[in-house]
């Protein structure tokens, strides 16, 4: 028995380390004095610390406007996502109705879409909708790959609260819409967060559509992709640019770690 | 996914149909409809059509199909499919069996471990070139150990099999972290008795596993598989950090043909490509795990 627990243990710190020590370390080269990056032979721990590499990061041209525009992108993406995907994830909690599994099965099947797929014929039919660089375009593509995850998770939150509430509500006389607004919706409000909090990664995180169909108003992953593959950008510019990625999708993750098995835990069958 | 059951009642007494839950579907449809089928239509119709005149042709993916980066990058997508879905499917496993046993800190062990879904495969290639380039942590740590004196060039035109490497490490370390929460979502919903009564019965803990809990997962491991595989057809950031287009990929070249060659046809094309590995793999996976089951 304490064979197995050591077993157990070991193997969780192994992994633990082999998923860690990689932020840690690009934590630590944000951090570093430039020179000492470059320097060989080059100390572990560079004992001396610096703002500086994050400060030229984030000086260098259009990496502010490029955040603003991806948190933009990713406010507009969780606006459309909901507005669109929220009723239909309240229609699969709520009713039972004729195409309600393959409706369902469609909706998962998006989710495995690929977005290469997607982007290239949707930057030659915006170009013609006049949405080609705009952030509405990409907030649009984003939408499409969010809906899946938003629906999924909409109806696991409102599977989850008892309808009967509700139609206590409704026999004292509410309306159906009054029902739901102020009965279920307040139970509701942390899973739909969650759910929200999740797209804003998905939307900060995205490269490939966001590459595609912008030119000049770049979203922070195309911009870090266009310096890298266009303009050779230096490596602590690389290093910089990564960990600011990554900051705030982990600090998400942190926040709606509750609800990660809901996010991905439903199966094709 | 269940529906409430004071539902079911409730519907049985209102005999006349109710539109409600079509009418709050609909977005969602008209949605889909317009960026999911009529973009997939517009990519095969811009694969087989001439820009200017319309007319049917084959010259796009001729032209694909010509070009010298086509076979590598059919090569290399799938070998670093081949490759890398698989680790990550018994890692994944692994991670997911490990918090299944609910050992003290096995929640910490899980957001822990399921933190990379929050990273893009542009910042994982960015993260891992801090180690693997020429004066990176891996050549550092190596110098330290005395093993070199002079970095070790990983990253490098002459040894594409360890920038294959580098690749699938980096895949590996992203995207375990999905399967994991896909099969852990799936551990969890078979009953804690059913592995008790194997026990009861005389079977040892990995029997358990291979007889009991693993065939009862297939419909998660099938859905992993499907996710993890799809989703590395698409490969993109990750290659294009760490190797640049030394090693070319589908979802690469079509951005290049489209960013650096302007031809949102050829682009299109290799679309098309990526949609129709997609579609057979999962088609392959469905009857393939299905026929198992039969079977059992």
């Amino acid at each position: 028995m304490t064979l197995r627990r050591l077993g157990i243990y070991g193997a969780s710190l192994v992994i633990s380390v082999w998923v860690a020590l990689p932020l840690l370390l690009i934590s630590l080269a944000a951090f570093t004095p430039r020179d000492i990056l470059y320097q060989w032979p080059r100390p572990l721990w560079p004992e001396q610390f610096t703002l500086e590499t994050l400060r030229f990061f984030l000086r260098s041209t259009g990496v502010w406007q490029s955040t603003l525009n991806s948190v933009l992108v990713a406010a507009l993406t969780i606006g459309l996502a909901f507005a669109i995907a929220a009723p239909a994830g309240y229609a699969l909690a709520r009713f039972r109705f004729r195409g309600r599994d393959s409706l369902q099965l469609a909706i998962l099947a998006t989710k495995m879409f690929p977005a290469t797929v997607l982007s290239i014929p949707l930057a030659v039919a915006f170009i013609r909708w006049r949405l080609y660089d705009t952030l509405l375009g990409v907030a649009i593509v984003h939408t499409a790959l969010a809906i899946p995850f938003v629906t999924v998770i909409v109806t696991s939150v409102f599977v989850g609260i008892s309808y009967e509430l509700e139609e206590a509500a409704l026999t004292l006389g509410s309306s159906r819409l009054q029902a739901f607004l102020r009965v279920t919706l307040p139970m509701a409000l942390p899973g739909l967060a969650a759910a929200g909090i999740f797209t804003f990664v998905l939307s900060w995180n995205e490269v490939f559509a966001a590459t595609i169909l912008t030119l000049n108003n770049r979203t922070l992953p195309a911009l870090i992709v266009d310096s890298v593959i266009g303009a050779g950008a230096p490596l602590h510019f690389r290093f910089a640019g990564g960990f600011f990625m990554i900051v705030p999708a982990l600090i998400i993750i942190f926040l709606i770690r509750r609800y990660l098995l809901t996010l991905w835990g439903v199966t094709v069958r | 996914m269940a529906v409430a059951e004071a539902d079911l009642i409730s519907e049985r007494l209102r005999p006349r149909p109710n539109w409600t839950p079509y009418v709050l579907v609909l977005p969602t449809l008209a949605f889909l409809g317009l960026f999911f089928i009529y973009p997939m239509v517009q990519a095969i119709w811009l694969g087989v059509t001439d820009a200017r005149t319309g007319a049917l042709t084959g010259a796009h993916f001729r032209r694909m199909s010509a070009d010298l980066y086509f076979s590598p990058a059919i090569r290399y997508t799938l070998l670093i499919t081949a490759l890398a879905v698989p680790l990550q499917v018994m890692l994944g496993l692994a991670i997911a069996l490990l918090v299944n046993t609910r050992f003290r800190g096995h929640s910490a062990f899980l957001y822990l471990t399921a933190l990379p879904i929050g990273i893009s495969d542009l910042a994982a290639g960015l993260i891992w070139l801090s180690i693997f380039t020429e004066r990176g942590y891996l050549n550092t740590a190596l110098q330290r150990l005395g093993l070199v004196e002079i970095p070790v060039i990983f990253l490098s035109v002459e040894r594409p099999d360890w920038m294959l490497g580098a690749v699938v490490l980096t895949e590996v370390w992203r995207a375990t972290a999905i399967v994991m929460v896909i099969l852990l979502a799936g551990l969890q919903l078979i009953p804690k008795d059913y592995a008790e009564t194997a026990s009861v019965f005389g079977a040892g803990r990995w029997q358990a596993l291979r007889y009991v809990i693993l065939p009862l997962l297939r419909p998660s491991l099938q859905t992993a598989l499907i996710i993890r595989t799809i989703l590395a057809f698409q490969l993109f950031a990750t290659v294009v950090t760490l190797a640049g287009r030394q090693i070319p990929v589908l979802a690469g070249e079509a951005y290049f043909w489209y960013s650096l060659y302007r031809s949102p046809n050829v682009a299109s094309a290799y679309a098309v490509l990526i949609l129709l590995f997609s579609g057979s793999i999962t088609w392959l996976y469905l009857r393939f795990l299905r026929g198992e089951e039969g079977r059992a």
